[in-house]
């Protein structure tokens, strides 16, 4: 469920690269100060596990297919947030650079839809409150499947918010939702109960590991949440404002996919959910005062008044697809070209 | 087993990295912010854009073939990419069928314009992303991010992690294999065995992380991981990024394609 760079909008891209950014920043100024050395190679160590237990599959009962560790909520116990979230962060950058899962410019949004939920929102406010000390196994395992649910599910969410707003899909918006959520809420589960057996596996095996871990993370107390909410607010709007100004001057921004998806007659009322939530958050906010969304009724008369929208005439396309056809036959030969000359001199 | 493969690919991208072109010999910094330049680029073209994509393959094309990095060995590690985009792109044609052009009598439909400018969009952004670890190598990459402002916290784990992948899949492989020769057809590979083989794997891994940490000690580790690389900019990155940024700015804003169609109208009718 890894975004992809090319469903994605810059302005999208951009303005949770800018999140991301920050929180990386947050958590390695906390961590620096509050961990010894020891810990780095840990955590390294930990990200490379991560990928080396997801070479080790299960069968889901009952299903037959398999499945694998995901990692976020897991680090999130063993390590406390920072350290999880930096860990997967490294995690989901390498993904992005050797398997290209995902993408460069989609990092940001993976890292936040993967990292950010688990260890800063799950792991505090839901996992640590229900399973107390840690000690019984019961409590672990409710608050693991718990908590791997819950942050699946908000990542998942997240994937399809990010990929409406972006507006390259024209998927509605609930018909993707029914496609995202049911299907993460079982891997989430699932996750939920391995993430369990391994925590509670290791704390009988070894239970010294984890004490000497808990020992040496910061304690959850001080983590000034809302100071990192703060500083992402103000990012996410400088740069959402700044690119969805020059989004909206070309009209493939946020606002004119925002339109499509009201626009889209088969799910008005979906669509008129979510404007009016932006809406309503944009005249409290008022950043931008010529960003208007459109209501669904004005939109569909629009539709009404231009039918064949792409402002594209037979004429222009043809010349587009030979001009195509020619540009990638000169790009072939350009390849080939410096191929066969550096075969010869080499 | 697919992660057998994975794996091996891993060490080709890894040692392709170590060639000596003009294109390795390149400050990763500069690739590094080339790259983002252009996946930018390739991404803030509009939904239903396809021809004037095209343009934009000649860069990964000259990066491999500059480098030598072989074509065929890109395009398959293409392939078994997560299929994500595809899947969500895949519904764009049935979704959106008004008529967008008419070409040659023939009806396109948008969303099958959209579904082709997301492939377009994909085949760029993926093919140039695997390159630039196949012409900088993963630690060059990671000291671009450091001297570009990244947390030295965050890079130095970063490093680590590349340095024990290898290590620790291989790990993960013996394991695996262990288990397939004491269990015959589907058995162990239940929850509660896999639980104790990750959980095996999780101790074995703190214990090589605390020697590591006690040999890196011993040779002066103080948390962070210094270089002695070339940290310069010299004339030809400068070049590097500057091209770059002039192709990338007239492919995106001059209709090139349509232009290079009109010629060869022009000379062919």
């Amino acid at each position: 469920m890894h975004m992809a760079d090319a469903l994605l909008s810059p302005a999208v891209g951009t303005t949770l690269w800018a999140g991301t950014a920050a929180i990386t920043g947050f958590a390695s100024h906390r961590l620096k100060k509050q961990i010894d050395d020891r810990t780095i190679p840990l955590m390294g160590v930990l990200g490379a596990f991560i990928f080396a237990s997801q070479m080790i599959n299960f069968t889901i009962p009952g299903t037959g297919s398999s499945g694998h560790l995901g990692g976020g909520m897991i680090l999130a116990v063993l390590l406390g947030p920072h350290a999880a979230f930096l860990v997967m962060a490294s995690v989901l950058t390498v993904q992005a650079l050797f398997f290209a899962d995902g993408g460069l410019l989609a990092l940001g949004c993976n890292v936040w839809n993967l990292g950010v939920y688990p260890c800063y929102l799950v792991y505090p406010f839901l996992y640590k409150p229900l399973a107390g000390g840690g000690k019984s196994p019961g409590r672990v395992l409710t608050a693991s499947v718990v908590s791997a649910a819950v942050a699946l599910q908000l990542g998942a969410f997240s994937v399809v918010l990010e990929t409406l707003l972006s507006g390259k899909s024209e998927l509605p918006f609930e018909a993707f939702l029914l496609l995202m959520q049911p299907i993460h809420l079982v891997i989430g589960i699932v996750e939920g109960f391995v993430t369990a057996g391994v925590i509670n596996y290791v704390r009988t095996a070894r239970p010294e590991i984890l004490a000497s871990m808990a020992a040496s993370r910061p304690l959850g107390r001080d983590v000034q949440l809302r100071k990192v909410l703060a500083t992402f607010a103000v990012l996410a709007v400088v740069t959402g404002g700044v690119l969805s100004w020059f989004a909206s001057t070309h009209p493939d921004g946020l606002e004119w996919s925002i339109q499509r998806v009201t626009g889209s007659d088969s799910l008005p009322e979906a669509g008129q959910g979510i404007v009016s939530v932006l809406k309503r958050f944009q005249e409290k906010t008022a950043v931008l005062p010529d960003y208007s969304f459109a209501p669904a009724g004005n939109e569909a008369q629009k539709a009404e008044e231009s039918p064949a929208w792409p402002m594209v005439d037979g004429g222009t396309s043809a010349a587009g697809i030979v001009g195509a056809a020619v540009v990638l036959g000169m790009v072939l030969l350009v390849g080939l070209g410096i191929r066969s000359f550096r075969g010869r001199n080499s | 087993m697919t992660f057998n493969r994975n794996y091996f690919d891993i060490g080709r991208l890894d040692r392709l990295a170590y060639g000596r072109t003009w294109v390795h010999r390149l400050d990763p910094r500069s690739k590094v912010v080339a790259t983002l330049l252009y996946l930018l680029t390739v991404v803030s073209l509009p939904k239903y854009e396809v021809a004037a994509l095209t343009p934009f393959f000649l860069f990964p094309v000259l990066l491999a073939a500059l480098a030598g990095i072989p074509a065929r060995f890109i395009l398959r590690k293409m392939l078994i990419v997560s299929p994500f985009a595809i899947v969500i792109g895949i519904a764009n044609p049935l979704l959106d069928t008004r008529t967008a052009v008419v070409i040659a009598g023939t009806p396109l439909s948008g969303g099958l314009l959209s579904f082709f400018s997301i492939l377009l969009k994909f085949a760029l952004t993926v093919g140039t992303t695997l390159l630039l670890i196949a012409t900088t190598s993963f630690p060059g990459v990671c000291h671009a991010f450091r001297r570009l402002g990244v947390p030295s916290l965050f890079v130095s784990q970063l490093m680590f992690l590349y340095r024990y992948l290898f290590v620790l899949m291989e790990e993960a492989m013996r394991i695996v294999r262990a288990r397939e020769m004491r269990s015959f057809g589907a058995r162990g590979a239940e929850i509660r065995v896999y639980v104790r083989l990750v959980g095996t794997l999780f101790l074995r891994t703190v214990d090589r992380a605390e020697r590591i940490y006690d040999a890196m000690l011993s040779r002066g580790f103080q948390g962070d991981i210094p270089t002695l690389g070339r940290s310069r900019m010299a004339a030809a990155d400068l070049l590097f990024v500057a091209t770059t940024v002039g192709f990338l700015g007239l492919f995106r804003f001059v209709p090139v394609t349509e232009g290079i169609g009109r010629l060869a109208q022009g000379v062919l009718g």
